[in-house]
């Protein structure tokens, strides 16, 4: 093709592409690729507020504070809680997505946009906002949430006091905040379907259900990778929900990774301790990327 | 199964949805509006008895949330507005610009993708603070002024677009900035659409950055004041509720307003959470 | 869309929005403005006691930031490392030791010695000793703070205390009448969990050291603590307080005038929320009395402080800072405050005046401030504070026993104090004195 031709041959050194590129490398050298870098090395010291005063307070401590984190019966809870939270909130989400974009992307109902713009709805208010607002309605007393059980009589449930139950309670938020998103992606896979197949399975007398498994189910897949990555990478760095609705309790039981980072880095400024649990955190969600792909490969073979 | 009696589980079950959905949303709504004290009742009150607007009014007179309100406009209207461009060029570079290394270095910063922001926020804090911007607007605003996914974004959507145009602008003799800005912007402006309306979301929703950087209470943004508020008000509920609709209002606004781009994005699969 | 209207569009939004931005940033030049930050209710009610100062000063302006207590220590650090601290601040006493490490406050011995207005003399001496680190004093104190039982006088009558309890025994006897006569939904008392100054008020009265070794190594597994802690704990094992954290009480003050709960501990600004919060009828059926003790021999003391005003290095204006300080230590503005917020004056002077004299909710505290202990000056207080509660809670709500709730205190603590321990070494830092018998502080 000679448009790619004549490309090269003006290409090599050009400098209005560097122009171009250079407020966003810039940008990103310095406010992310750098702080990267420098984070790995403050893991290795034991920086800290004494040390904020004085540099020479600080001291080299190579690896002491991964093994600290790793001795840490506090770190071990808070990776606990967040695989909790994606664990079992994660595939929830994508559950309640799934359901909604079925339902909806069925030809005759009417009404679809109104139904998927309230859908979403939840998706785009600001986190801070809903949990404030969640908080109440999980008040054992007089939130709305422990009334509307009592009529299906269920006893009061502590829903935010209670070990047990305050992960599921915010599971259940960060649920009925985030489905909507997954949704949307769910019905665009849906709808890139082709139709003859399902005609197809309609000849060979194939019911619905055998319809999904056989055709919808595995067609998604690739949506399923995208959804369920980005779901997960999500849940890994929850921080807002337990911060605002919780701060970390009831004994320890909401305390995730990030909100750990955040008390002892930016609350009592070990910044080297907390550096190397940002980058416990960076090897954890690299690593459930890498095994979501692997398991769908697997799937696919 | 009978057809009818599938219509009606298929509509009863997207109602049940919808309000779930809505519920929390209009509750909110509704305790904003009554008088101190009401919402913590039992049984629980639906709707206000004798609706008041006290609670806004001490929001925006006593506790200066306008103030954070205006801060948030700031910083959101900035941030959209810079980062459009900043990723607008540099994704239009990776997509039609040939140069040495191109596609290593697109490579390169895709795989920053996976590094969650969180690494970078204690160093980031420590240069902020050499620079003294620690609470400052550009604080928080220059870190979201370029996004790995915005540039990726906007490269995927421009790779479609004729490099025949291109080249005859340059045949033309037009500078390469004039055909960025007059020839390209314009036809890739549906996926701008879609990354300002996603850039406004997530930089109006943002709170873990604000909270750290803000020390000060004239530059809190409404989530980290909310948060601030939640700390000494957590008594009065009705209060705290007038706040989060203030907090949300705004963005539901431009969200129902400009659903159609928004929508279609991440339906492209090109939007990310 | 059309791209060219939409970025015209944009380019003025951002025009505007950084000329905004500028424009809140730059300050006038004519005044000098002094950032103040106060914290919880304090920092609200402050504001009505400026224009008066502005009015006396019309060269100074004072910005006044309001903090939530939850998240004060959280800000001041933040502000601190990152060079943003206002020019005065209020403290709580227990912060000090802290920011005097981080070298952030100023001394103020010269500025005292030089001026009409603080005396030293007319401080209670307990209070401001809080504020001396290493001979050197870095705040004045502006209120002070002990914490002391907050009851339903006419319910704890009911069951035959027409009196206050005076020792833990009458206490918890008249805690388990109450629970007799309530409903499983309703509380003796209410005592967050998430609170240390009450399990540590209490291990006081034992004469707990909480530290050892000039602050090198925690104490909470000696007997001393271990009782108090046992006695505490048992108040939420046998249902006389609930076990819930302060973030879940919808409304303490609504509670408290149902008669879900007949009793807490907290401090004297309760009294200005419990007059402006409870309905006019119940004001006659509420009472303070000084914390009981653990014997009728033993004095019942509990943590004395409260908070202090002080001054940031980085400040530009320590002059003005200092006018504003001198402004709000005179008696008058003391007495003014108090009627505001009932906070507790620390000048004796205004402690004569007949207004506090003659307020009945006051007495008790007046009598607790005879008998007060401080915390450990130790910059880690705070820490060590959040792991008390921190274990507190495993041993109410995670039913763990006492002794191996107490171990694990003394392992986090002595974590905790690692580093300070290396830098005594080191001879960097000075080791802390003694919980004396004088007086101490605490934040709420």
């Amino acid at each position: 093709m000679p448009s790619i031709a004549r490309g090269v041959a003006r290409s090599e050194r050009n400098p209005a592409a560097w122009l171009f590129l250079a407020p966003a490398l810039i940008l990103i050298a310095v406010f992310f690729l750098l702080p990267v870098i420098a984070a790995l090395m403050l893991s290795v010291t034991d920086f800290d507020i004494y040390a904020l005063r004085d540099p020479a307070n600080a001291r080299l401590v190579w690896l002491e504070n991964y093994a600290r984190l790793l001795r840490s019966p506090l770190f071990w809870q808070a990776l606990r809680n967040t695989l909790y939270f994606a664990v079992v909130g994660g595939p929830l989400s994508i559950a309640a997505s799934l359901g909604a974009a079925l339902l909806l992307n069925g030809r005759t109902v009417r009404l679809r946009g109104l139904f998927r713009t309230i859908y979403f709805t939840p998706f785009v208010t600001t986190l801070v906002a809903v949990a404030i607002v969640w908080r109440y309605l999980y008040h054992p007393r007089y939130g709305l949430l422990n009334y509307a059980l009592g009529w299906i009589g269920v006893a009061p449930i502590d829903w935010l006091g209670d070990p047990r139950w305050a992960m599921p309670a915010i599971i259940i938020m960060a649920v009925w905040k985030n489905f909507g998103y997954n949704m949307l992606i769910f019905i665009a896979g849906l709808q890139a379907i082709p139709t003859e197949l399902y005609e197809a399975a309609e000849m060979d007398g194939a019911g619905s259900l055998s319809r999904f498994r056989h055709v919808t189910w595995p067609m998604l897949g690739p949506t399923m990778l995208f959804a369920g990555v980005i779901t997960m990478i999500g849940y890994f760095q929850i921080f807002a929900e337990p911060y605002v609705m919780t701060q970390g309790g009831p004994l320890r039981a909401t305390t995730t990774v990030v909100l750990l980072m955040y008390e002892e880095g930016f609350r009592w400024w070990r910044m080297g301790y907390a550096a190397s649990i940002a980058f416990v955190l960076f090897v954890i969600i690299l690593l459930a990327t890498l095994v979501q792909f692997r398991l769908q490969r697997g799937e696919e073979r | 199964m009978n057809r009818r009696l599938a219509s009606v589980l298929l509509y009863s079950t997207l109602v049940i949805g919808a309000l779930l959905s809505l519920l929390p949303i209009l509750w909110m709504l509704s305790a904003s509006f009554m008088a101190t004290g009401e919402a913590s009742s039992y049984p629980p009150h639906v709707l206000p008895d004798h609706p008041t607007l006290e609670h806004y009014r001490a929001l925006f007179t006593r506790l200066n949330l306008g103030r954070s309100l205006l801060n948030s406009v700031i910083v959101t209207v900035t941030v959209t507005t810079v980062s459009l461009f900043v990723n607008s060029m540099a994704g239009y570079a990776f997509a039609k610009l040939r140069f040495r290394g191109r596609d290593r270095l697109f490579r390169l910063l895709a795989a920053g993708l996976v590094i969650p922001v969180q690494v970078s926020m204690l160093p980031l804090f420590l240069l902020l603070k050499q620079m003294g911007l620690i609470n400052t607007y550009w604080g928080v605003i220059i870190p979201g002024l370029a996004s790995i996914f915005g540039i990726f974004l906007i490269r995927q959507y421009t790779l479609a677009f004729p490099d025949e145009l291109l080249d005859a602008a340059r045949m033309d003799g037009a500078g390469e900035f004039r055909i960025y800005w007059s020839l390209v912007l314009p036809v890739i402006a549906p996926v701008l659409a879609t990354l300002s309306i996603w850039t406004f979301l997530s930089t109006w929703n943002d709170f873990m950055w604000p909270l750290i950087v803000l020390s000060d209470q004239d530059h809190y943004t409404l989530p980290v004041a909310l948060a601030n508020l939640v700390g000494e008000h957590v008594q009065d509920t009705e209060l705290m509720m007038a706040g989060s609709v203030l907090t949300v209002l705004p963005v539901l606004v431009v969200f129902l307003f400009l659903q159609r781009y928004y929508v279609q994005g991440v339906m492209a699969g090109s939007v990310k959470g | 869309m059309n791209a060219r209207g939409a970025i015209a569009v944009i380019a003025v939004a951002l025009v505007g929005g950084v000329t905004a931005g500028g424009c809140a940033g730059a300050s006038a030049d004519a005044v000098t403005t002094i950032n103040f930050w106060g914290l919880g209710r304090e920092g609200e009610v402050v504001a009505q006691l400026v224009p008066e100062f502005e009015r006396r000063n019309p060269g100074l302006r004072v910005r006044v930031q309001q903090i939530p207590w939850t998240a004060a220590h959280e800000k001041l650090l933040t502000a601190f490392v990152g060079d943003a601290t206002p020019d005065v601040a209020q403290l709580g006493n227990t912060w000090i030791p802290e920011f005097v490490a981080l070298d952030a406050l100023v001394p103020l011995d010269d500025r005292v010695a030089a001026s009409a207005v603080v005396d030293r003399a007319d401080y209670f001496a307990g209070i401001w000793d809080t504020n001396v680190i290493a001979d050197t004093t870095y705040g004045i104190p502006w209120y002070v703070d002990t914490r002391v039982l907050f009851y339903r006088s006419d319910l704890l009558d009911s069951v035959g205390y027409a009196t206050p309890p005076a020792t833990w025994a009458e206490w918890r006897d008249a805690m388990e009448r109450l629970r007799a006569r309530m409903s499983p939904r309703q509380y003796p008392a209410l005592l967050p969990i998430n609170e240390w100054p009450q399990p540590v008020a209490l291990a006081l009265q034992l004469g707990s050291p909480l530290l050892r070794d000039g602050g090198r190594y925690g104490a909470f597994s000696d007997s001393a603590f271990r009782t108090a802690f046992t006695f505490y704990v048992g108040l939420y094992r046998d249902r006389l307080a609930s076990s819930i954290s302060n973030t879940e009480i919808s409304n303490r003050y609504q509670e408290f005038a149902r008669g879900n709960v007949a009793m807490m501990i907290t401090g004297p600004w309760e009294i200005g929320e419990f007059r402006r919060r409870l309905p006019p009828e119940l004001q006659d059926s509420w009472m303070t009395a000084p914390l009981p003790a653990p014997d009728s021999l033993t004095p019942g003391v509990s943590l004395a402080g409260g908070a202090s005003l002080v001054i940031f290095r980085r400040s530009r204006h320590q002059d003005a800072a200092w006018r504003l300080v001198e402004y709000l230590s005179e008696p008058e503005q003391q007495l003014r405050f108090y009627e505001l917020t009932g906070d507790l004056p620390a000048r004796r002077a205004a402690w004569r005046d007949s207004v506090l004299a003659g307020n009945r909710y006051a007495r008790a505290f007046r009598t607790q401030l005879e008998n007060v202990r401080p915390t450990p000056k130790v910059p880690e207080w705070e820490q060590i504070a959040t792991a008390i509660a921190e274990q507190l809670e495993q041993a109410v709500r995670g039913g763990k026993p006492v002794p191996v709730v107490l171990a694990a205190l003394d392992r986090s603590v002595n974590a905790i104090l690692e580093k300070r321990r290396w830098l005594l070494d080191r001879g960097a830092i000075e080791p802390a004195a003694p919980v004396g018998a004088t007086a101490g502080t605490v934040p709420r």
